[in-house]
């Protein structure tokens, strides 16, 4: 048997998330054949070729594929599908948009995001926005995965390449097009893959105050999050959101300032390593999952915390 | 042109939920459900297109035991026009429920079928982009605007890091994000006038789907429980045990 990972890039650099991702292959028996899809890509190409573990990459050099089309890139798995019996790539955006639709062409359940492999058809997931962990197992005789990043560690880099093929993109369905992408252009990291994340809920009393929170990640170099009460007052856009109907993070360190701890924003971040609550209501439930907990008043403490960093 | 919304019912987002003790899954007996908010942001935009002349009619659509017809009434209520339930008593996948909704599209041929983009029970995030491939549509997930234009609809997905903007040809698959709209509470009227607005009953077997499962849940736990920390005094102690105690700055 073997396995098939998709592998994606950014500013000419394997996504971190796809390096996590792949280590999970070392858990599946056989060889394990990366795809990467991009015009003018072949540093990133020659970087992708040494993820050890890899035993060949593919490499689609077209321009159509330098902004993903989850229809064309599902064809273009689809095409090379016969060879494999798994097929994984990381639960980004991307992951997300283009396995369910591979797993139906390919008349198999998809099982999301797992964060850990227990056996050749058994996967360990989180349901309930990690309220909840299932230990599954799949009867399909195709097993189409995306794996949950911050369950892994990155893989590492051998010192030389694996054999590099180019296929071509055939028998596309053009039935949608790329418009455009507005990147948030920040010098802070994705809430999603920051290491760091700091969070304001209602206790910060409006969106200017947000301002004491992006002083102190910018020290930091940290995302900043919020609960959604903080969205639902309209401190904030709904992007910040964390929690059960926002993003899911797992930081090593988030810091929640005046968030209250609803079961609601536990769900999106209690996987975190480690967890700091700043709120002046010792009774906050967010203390009983805080690994170091201040009462204090957010507007006193948050500008010395700017200050001792 | 036709709205297909698929709906689901699923405990309350407020609820805590609890694993139950024979490890076989999660407490749902007396326990308050709603629908998934996914899909009321789906019902929502599909009214709003209504409202705004570019669609006629809209059909919420949920699959499931007895009481998924509370949800579709919820979406009545809110502005959909009539309901489909399909009813099973099996734990229906997210592959058994895109086929029978791609029967469904086979029969309606909506212009555009608007669901939540996962739910918050199994946190797939599949039927949406299943559905699009078992009907070779194009698909615009995790959407956080819609446009219309002629025959075809530029949808703006929040993707990792910002958003993207694509252009599908209709009909398609939308799936919902949290950004698209804010979903309408119903007014009492809009309920009492729900109660006569048609849902017509099917089966699976009226679609010829097997449904069968095919991923078998072997058990169900609680994840480890967080032990609560230390307080501290002050800023220079948390700082101090951040650096040197937890290693994380």
């Amino acid at each position: 048997m073997t396995t098939l990972f998709f592998i994606e890039h950014a500013n000419g650099q394997v996504s971190d998330q796809s390096l996590k991702a792949i280590s999970a292959t070392s858990q599946i028996d056989g060889d394990v054949h990366g795809l990467i899809v991009g015009s003018d890509i072949d540093s990133v190409v020659a970087e992708a070729s040494k993820i050890e573990g890899l035993s060949k990459l593919m490499h689609v050099d077209d321009d159509s594929f330098n902004n993903i089309l989850a229809e064309n890139l599902t064809q273009l798995i689809l095409n090379i599908s016969e060879d494999y019996e798994y097929f994984l790539a990381a639960a980004t955006t991307t992951g997300k948009n283009v396995m369910p639709r591979l797993a139906a062409k390919l008349d198999v359940s998809q099982i999301s995001e797992i964060i850990a492999i227990e056996g050749p058809d058994t996967f360990i997931r989180t349901i309930y926005a990690g309220n909840a962990i299932a230990t599954v197992q799949t009867s399909d005789p195709k097993k189409v995965l995306t794996v949950r990043p911050t369950a892994f560690k990155s893989a590492a880099m051998g010192s030389s390449g694996c054999e590099i093929t180019k296929i071509n993109a055939e028998n596309m369905p053009s039935i949608s097009e790329f418009i455009g992408e507005e990147l948030t252009k920040s010098d802070r990291p994705e809430l999603t893959s920051a290491k760091t994340i700091i969070s304001g809920g209602r206790g910060m009393q409006n969106g200017e105050n947000f301002e004491l929170l992006d002083k102190v990640a910018e020290k930091l170099g940290a995302a900043v999050g919020a609960s959604r009460a903080a969205v639902d007052a309209g401190f904030v856009p709904n992007d910040y959101q964390v929690g059960q109907t926002g993003k899911v993070v797992a930081p090593e360190l988030y810091i929640a300032v005046g968030i209250s701890g609803a079961i609601q924003h536990l769900a999106g971040m209690k996987d975190s390593k480690v967890i700091v609550a700043i709120n002046k209501d010792e009774e906050a439930p967010i203390f009983d999952v805080a690994d170091y907990g201040l009462v204090a008043d957010l507007f006193q403490v948050l500008p010395e915390l700017e200050q001792a960093l | 042109m036709k709205i297909l919304v698929p709906v689901k019912r699923v405990i309350d987002p407020y609820v805590n939920i609890r694993v139950k003790s024979d490890e076989t899954g999660v407490e749902t007996e007396n326990v308050k459900m709603s629908m998934n908010p996914f899909c009321e942001i789906a019902v929502e935009e599909a009214i709003r297109l209504k409202e705004a002349g570019k669609a006629e009619e809209i059909i919420a659509v949920s699959i499931g035991n007895q009481s998924c017809q509370e949800t579709i009434r919820t979406a009545l209520a809110m502005g959909a026009d009539r309901g489909i339930h399909v009813l099973t008593e099996e734990k229906i996948e997210p592959i058994s429920i895109a086929k029978i909704l791609s029967k469904i599209c086979e029969q309606e041929s909506p212009g555009l079928v608007i669901s939540g983009k996962q739910a918050i029970d199994g946190d797939n995030n599949q039927t949406g982009q299943m559905l699009a491939a078992l009907t070779d549509m194009p698909q615009g997930t995790f959407a956080s605007k819609i446009e219309i234009d002629s025959d075809k609809v530029k949808v703006t997905r929040e993707i990792d890091g910002g958003l993207q903007t694509v252009s599908l040809n209709m009909p398609a698959i939308i799936t919902t994000d949290l950004r698209l709209n804010e979903p309408r509470y119903a007014s009492l009227p809009n309920i009492m006038k729900a109660k006569k607005k048609p849902i017509d009953q099917k089966s699976p077997e009226d679609y010829s789907i097997d449904v069968t499962p095919r991923v078998n849940v072997l058990k169900v736990i609680e994840p480890p429980k967080r032990e609560a920390g230390i307080k501290v005094e002050n800023i220079s102690e948390l700082v101090e045990k951040l650096k040197n105690e937890a290693g994380v700055i």
